[in-house]
């Protein structure tokens, strides 16, 4: 919750009265005396978000919620979870709302496809204003035989009428 | 009275922009150069009253005139004097006041110092600012007033968030908004542009000052935000993804890629119509950065409920902003002529691959940024995207951007020699090759850490080399004079590419710092990295609107003594909000940080970071801005010299 209003503070934002920031967020209290155990609980708590919270991960955050669930993963942990059981154990518990990154399935499609789409269509425009700008600037091309007939006919005409005219439409 | 004074100086701000708004247009389609002529000093005139408002609330700060109920809910008489001052924009209606004298600042900036700019394009660019400063004006006067009275004043006002007393708060918001707004000039050049149906090198020339400012205030504006973040927060972090983070990195990407393409515009001609969207995107981005943070749409759906007139109010600015441009775009954009041609392996194919590259950047955030709220709003599922997701799509368009970056500036323009280019660059792949070694070797930190320093040592020394190369290009002797002939806006780019390297390999050394959380009580003696911190003492401290926690802190180097920080637990009893202030050490490039939470007992719990190289981070944007800064006072950009060199000035008819 510290980290959502001090983000908004960045902007000048309102922010509202009342917030307790005296704790840290991970309390030396919880953590594991494994130290791979207490690493693995640290990234998985990354990628968790503090549900009363705005877009942080309960690894920062202060609210009690996540303390919670920081101890539960710590407790699913030392009762030998896999880091996919912990995930897959709160995301039935919370929604997939707790991870920070979204899954890869049908209604995310558009949301990890972005940058690929992005790029596709940029690469087309620039293929398509490559394709106009050469377009325009190939030589016209030689004028057919009756063309080239009328065109006679008009310059013989401009130069028969004025002396001199054709120097000019030349 | 100067309360009433400056309400009322508002609502002539917005009077004067409604003229601006109307007058020079009909100058425009009638040919009248009487009517053009109004904009510059109606112009100069509407800042100098928004001004006056400005003047009138701070003033209301610093006296702590609680009949203001602005005053009353964001101070408080024992606050200190500059957070009196700043706080007249730590709140919503003050930052929106701040946002439209900004605005005002740039239009008259536009009258005063662009003599050599032909008259109706000047006109029409003060034109297009005053519907933007209208329609903000109306927005403050009719649903945000800072200067709202009360009847029955209250003896002591509600205090600022304890998390706003902070030097921070005076730089940061307005750096952030001088490049937002900056933004706003050059939507205005690119809207006056359509209008007047006339886009050349020259408008590309009047607008890259102008788009150099955005830049580089953007820049140093969310640079200052992070390090604020960081040394606020207690934990260390300096960017977090956060949806108000992704409102300003939005346009400053769209800017960035603006930037580039101006550049391509005003030597070539070309890429004119994607110029002119880029524009327009990167204050359309601006707008909707305002848009999510003002509504409190993404924060709360609360916020948006309890003043809803607000949020609507910002979205139908948004929609006919955006709405109106792109229609403008449509409408006019396919009339304007295409310049010169290249090949694709040239400086100009190097720019668009750089302007492909960071629109997906840009698009990418975007979509992170809404697409939870949109999903919600068409399937009722409810999601998260978070850091994680910005780090693995983010990481992998950053990366060719970086590759790109120094081979592209070799480049020549219209045909380019990519296996010169690549052999001018063999000196800094070996660079970057040794850097990513030593890395490894010393530090032994995950495998992307050394490989992002090795290529930002690649970029580093990639973008010094060019300049280098030009410089010796006639030998030793031949340097100094071409030293002094080389262009500024030559070493600015050479300087903000460095820039951007600088900061990439702080980025990078993240990877190897080290943390330690633990309890610790007076006397108690913890490893963190290369040293040990000791807590020498738990003082208590009064301070002048707050009360502390002090854990002095020695810190020590193979039993020497390098430095001593005091972290603070602060508690503010007007707001009842608690607040950590954290112990900060610079040391070389690194930085020893430490934060404490409130002592229980002679107990309290401390989290200790070691940061190797993360003052590169800041340091690196600094190098960006004054690379930034360097162009923009390249002879060619001085406003007005470019038109004057190039053509008379635009004839005026004389009154």
């Amino acid at each position: 919750m510290r980290r959502a209003l001090a983000t908004l503070a960045l902007l000048a934002a309102l922010v509202s009265p009342g917030f307790d920031t005296s704790a840290l967020a991970v309390e030396p209290s919880e953590m594991l005396r494994d130290p791979g155990l207490e690493a693995r609980a640290r990234s998985i708590s990354e990628g968790l978000r503090c549900l009363v919270c705005q877009n942080e991960s309960i690894d920062d955050s202060h609210a009690e919620l996540a303390a919670d669930i920081r101890q539960l993963v710590r407790r699913r942990l030392v009762d030998g979870d896999s880091d996919t059981q912990v995930r897959d154990y709160l995301v039935a518990r919370y929604g997939q709302f707790i991870l920070l990154k979204p899954p890869f399935e049908a209604q995310t499609l558009l949301l990890w496809g972005t940058p690929l789409i992005a790029l596709a269509l940029g690469l087309a425009g620039i293929a398509f204003a490559a394709r106009r700008a050469s377009t325009q600037r190939r030589p016209s091309a030689p004028l057919s035989p009756a063309e080239r007939r009328r065109l006679d006919e008009l310059l013989g005409q401009d130069a028969g009428a004025t002396p001199g005219g054709a120097t000019k439409a030349g | 009275m100067i309360v009433e004074t400056g309400h009322f100086a508002l609502v002539l701000a917005l009077a004067l922009a409604c003229v601006n708004a109307v007058v020079p247009l009909i100058g425009h389609v009638t040919r009248d150069g009487r009517l053009l002529a109004v904009a510059q000093p109606v112009a100069v005139a509407g800042f100098g009253f928004t001004l006056a408002a400005f003047a009138a609330l701070t003033y209301a700060h610093v006296t702590s005139d609680f009949s203001l109920v602005n005053v009353i809910e964001n101070s408080a008489s024992t606050k200190p004097l500059i957070y009196k001052i700043t706080g007249v924009w730590g709140n919503h209606e003050g930052s929106m006041l701040l946002w439209v004298l900004i605005l005002a600042v740039f239009a008259a900036a536009v009258a005063v110092a662009s003599r050599g700019m032909p008259a109706d394009l000047r006109a029409l660019v003060l034109c297009v600012q005053s519907w933007i400063a209208a329609a903000f004006l109306l927005f403050i006067l009719l649903t945000s007033d800072p200067f709202t009275r009360i009847l029955a004043p209250p003896i002591e006002g509600q205090d600022l968030n304890p998390l706003l007393q902070d030097p921070g708060l005076a730089i940061h918001p307005p750096l952030l908004y001088l490049g937002y707004v900056g933004f706003s000039m050059t939507f205005s050049f690119a809207a006056a542009a359509l209008i007047a149906g006339r886009v050349d090198a020259a408008w590309a020339r009047f607008v890259r000052p102008w788009v150099l400012i955005a830049w580089v205030f953007l820049t140093l504006g969310i640079a200052m935000g992070s390090y604020w973040a960081y040394y606020t927060l207690g934990w260390g972090g300096f960017w977090f993804w956060d949806p108000v983070e992704n409102a300003s990195l939005m346009p400053w990407l769209a800017g960035t890629a603006l930037l580039h393409s101006a550049v391509v515009m005003e030597k070539r001609e070309a890429l004119k119509v994607w110029t002119i969207f880029l524009a327009i995107l990167a204050f359309s981005l601006s707008l909707v950065g305002t848009f999510l943070v003002r509504s409190g749409v993404l924060t709360s759906v609360h916020a948006f409920a309890n003043d809803p007139r607000r949020g609507f109010f910002i979205l139908v600015i948004l929609v006919a902003f955006i709405g109106g441009s792109l229609a403008l775009f449509a409408w006019r954009g396919g009339s304007l002529r295409q310049g010169g041609l290249f090949a694709p392996v040239s400086r100009e194919g190097a720019l668009v691959v750089n302007n492909l590259l960071l629109t997906a950047a840009c698009a990418t955030v975007f979509t992170g940024t809404l697409y939870p709220l949109a999903l919600e709003a068409i399937t009722g599922a409810k999601i998260s995207v978070g850091a994680p997701f910005f780090n693995s799509t983010f990481l992998p368009l950053a990366v060719p951007l970086f590759v790109l970056m120094p081979i592209g500036s070799t480049l020549a323009w219209k045909r380019g020699d990519l296996l010169g280019a690549a052999q001018r660059m063999v000196v800094a792949l070996l660079a970057g090759l040794a850097a990513c070694l030593a890395f490894a070797a010393i530090e032994g930190a995950p495998a992307q850490s050394y490989a992002l320093a090795g290529l930002a040592v690649f970029v580093i020394v990639g973008s010094l080399a060019d300049l280098a190369r030009r410089l010796g290009m006639d030998g030793l002797a031949g340097a100094w004079g071409r030293a002094v002939h080389l262009p500024r806006s030559a070493y600015g780019t050479a300087i903000a590419h460095a820039g951007v390297g600088i900061t990439l390999l702080g980025l990078a050394a993240t990877g190897w710092g080290h943390e330690n959380i633990l309890t610790m009580k007076a006397g108690d003696v913890a490893r963190i990295g290369p040293f040990t911190a000791q807590v020498e003492a738990i003082a208590q401290e009064k301070g002048p609107n707050y009360t502390a926690a002090v854990a002095r802190t020695v810190l020590r180097r193979d039993g020497r003594v390098v430095a001593t920080v005091e972290p603070q637990s602060r508690f503010y009893p007007v707001r009842k909000m608690a607040r950590a202030e954290a112990g900060i050490v610079t040391i070389g490039l690194g930085q020893f940080y430490e934060s404490i939470a409130a002592p229980i007992g002679d107990h309290l719990d401390v989290r200790l970071f070691w940061k190797p190289l993360v003052t590169l981070i800041w340091i690196g944007a600094l190098v960006m801005g004054l690379g930034g800064a360097l162009s923009l006072s390249d002879r060619r950009l001085r406003f007005g010299i470019a038109a004057r060199s190039r053509r008379p000035p635009a004839a005026v008819p004389a009154e």
